[in-house]
């Protein structure tokens, strides 16, 4: 009979905490707006899964007979200045757009997390350096430094990884490396709370090893604002690579991203509106519902909240 | 001071790590022999440690001294100074603008909670800090531009006329970018605003200052606003990197002559030494920009004293 087995009990644990699962979820389905959100997300997300299978049009198709065509039945959102079809790029660009917004959110939520849970489980003088770094994070200037970093690693990551691997590790790794602070801060306010509970004091009295409180009892408990903070950096990822694309930095040409959509279609304005328009339109509406849905998040997992307001 | 030597740190690192060479222009460059350049490099010391090179760059950028423009051949100095004033005249109009939306209507949002036009101001507030800037440039440009043929879509920083004209000119195709970048922040400060104000609202010396029958704007204006623009002060300081992000993307989309399409235009003519210095220069606004918000909580707040 050790600490382990006995701290292993599982059985009076599972019931309060489907309970307390269960009572998020719904919180969650009472905010209207939320749910409205995560409804048009999903629509979004199963639009850019499934339309490119079911919209059997190509994305590079080119066909000058056609260029610059508002809205009609064969090309439902136009075409562009090479008469390729819109609403094949929206949807295959949109592909792209999620899947840097959701890598971004979790490398930065990792990073968050780690040094988060480092400062505040250690403390001490480990809290203090990892904490001004943090500072010195949130004080460094992002966009320029973004493009900085772009402009000074693009060409070696395209030789290394092939040109849109390359590009999407890079994208990636920056917007995610630069916005882990938030995060961090959270978490580390969570640990330093949670590790002085009785909980936590009597996991230790049993006998469990640090790194056992801290994934097995701390960490559950401080994921609540973690998933609010990271549902908001999915919008704030997104923007920041439409934001790169936009300026003409991101993705190379062929990869019609949401954002070098817009920045094709900026010179055109004037008479093929619809260009700019169909792909704006995808990311402001994924970025509104997403922040929606956080805020239902949290109004769900932070219950503190709802009582201040 | 610490914070500006910690991210020219990053800065140095950044650079460092990078792979490629400061002088490949001149590598690529058939009429500059080999021994030319090995003089080059001995001379800028770039074969020197790491330490050593950074505490001369970091002198160097502080002295104003941040070399010569690869592709226009002038100072990166006198480039930078040119675009400047451009960038601090529209980034401080926007934050104007900014203050004089977001406050008046945060307020009066919490101060009728939940009611018709508390729920418009903060749905209004949310749809606006999710439209990216670049998005509504070009909504912009689209609207008043290019169907209402009202205001100039390019900037343009040589208008011919004298006089009042000048001053109108530069007024109108000011309105868009100041415009896009204000109603941003707006959003985002309104709020700050709304949540600041719920919390303050309440408190016991909001009463007491009604109760001893000060005149409604008063205790708003004195008490309850000047209280819960602290938090609000915090939170747009820490937002101030981001702002700087919007501003070079609205520079970018109407074409004005500021530091941040400098940055582009350099960033695309492989332009090293324009790139770092307008990064560092950034950097510096930042920094500045956190010393004015410390100020500005010891001018609402006067227990904050600074020693």
């Amino acid at each position: 009979m050790t600490a382990r087995a006995v701290e292993k009990l599982p059985v009076a644990l599972a019931a309060p905490r489907a309970l307390l699962w269960r009572e998020a979820v719904r919180r969650f389905r009472r905010h209207r707006l939320a749910m409205i959100g995560a409804t048009v997300l999903l629509v979004l997300v199963g639009a850019v899964v499934a339309g490119p299978l079911a919209w059997r049009l190509p994305v590079n198709e080119i066909d000058f007979t056609q260029k610059l065509k508002g809205p009609t039945w064969g090309h439902p959102l136009g075409t562009d200045d090479l008469g390729q079809d819109l609403l094949a790029r929206v949807l295959y660009g949109g592909r792209i757009s999620l899947a840097v917004g959701v890598a971004a959110m979790l490398i930065a939520i990792s990073i968050g997390t780690a040094i988060g849970a480092a400062s505040g489980y250690v403390g001490g003088a480990v809290d203090h350096t990892l904490m001004r770094i943090t500072d010195l994070f949130l004080s460094l200037p992002q966009l320029p430094l973004l493009l900085l970093i772009v402009y000074l690693f693009r060409d070696a990551l395209r030789k290394a990884l092939g040109p849109e691997g390359g590009v999407f590790v890079l994208v990636v790794a920056v917007i995610g490396g630069l916005r882990w602070m938030p995060v961090a801060r959270l978490v580390r306010a969570q640990f330093l709370s949670l590790r002085e509970k009785e909980f936590v004091e009597a996991a230790r009295s049993l006998g469990a090893p640090p790194l056992r409180q801290v994934v097995r009892h701390i960490l559950p408990n401080s994921m609540g604002p973690v998933i609010v903070a990271g549902s908001l950096d999915v919008a704030a990822a997104i923007i920041a690579e439409s934001t790169l694309s936009f300026l003409g930095l991101g993705f190379p040409p062929d990869i019609p991203t949401w954002g070098r959509l817009l920045f094709d279609a900026k010179d055109n304005l004037d008479f093929a509106p619809h260009w700019a328009i169909f792909p704006g339109t995808a990311i402001f509406l994924t970025v509104l519902s997403i922040n929606y849905i956080g805020d239902g998040l949290r109004d769900a997992l932070d219950p503190r909240r709802v009582l201040s307001r | 001071m610490p914070a500006l030597l910690g991210i020219s740190v990053v800065l140095f690192t950044v650079l460092a790590l990078a792979p490629g060479d400061p002088f490949e222009e001149l590598a690529t460059n058939p009429n500059v022999p080999p021994e030319v350049r090995q003089n080059l490099r001995a001379k800028f010391g770039l074969d020197d440690p790491l330490p050593v090179r950074y505490a001369r760059w970091f002198t160097s950028m502080l002295r104003g001294d941040w070399g010569f423009s690869f592709v226009s051949r002038v100072d990166v100095n006198t480039l930078i100074l040119q675009r400047l004033p451009v960038t601090l005249v529209v980034l401080g109009s926007a934050q104007l603008l900014a203050i004089m939306i977001a406050v008046p209507i945060g307020t009066y949002s919490a101060l009728r909670p939940y009611s018709l036009f508390d729920q418009l101001a903060t749905t209004l507030a949310f749809i606006g800090f999710s439209l990216p800037t670049f998005f509504t440039g070009l909504l912009f440009i689209l609207l008043f531009s290019i169907y209402l043929d009202w205001l100039p879509f390019i900037f343009r920083a040589d208008i011919g006329a004298i006089g009042w004209r000048w001053y109108w000119e530069h007024l109108r195709q000011s309105i868009m970018p100041v415009a896009v970048l204000g109603l941003f922040q707006a959003a985002a400060m309104t709020r700050f605003m709304r949540a600041a104000v719920l919390d303050v609202i309440r408190l016991d010396y909001v009463n007491t200052a009604r109760a001893k029958g000060l005149p409604e704007k008063t205790t708003l204006v004195k008490h309850v606003v000047r209280n819960a623009l602290i938090p609000v002060v915090t939170l747009v300081a820490l937002q101030i990197p981001n702002i700087f992000g919007g501003a070079i993307v609205t520079e970018q989309i109407f074409r004005v002559p500021g530091i941040g399409s400098l940055l582009i235009s350099s960033i695309l003519a492989n332009d090293t030494p324009v790139v770092m210095a307008v990064t560092f220069v950034y950097s510096v606004l930042v920094v500045v920009s956190n010393l004015v918000a410390d100020l500005l909580y010891g001018w609402l707040d006067p227990r904050i004293s600074y020693r």
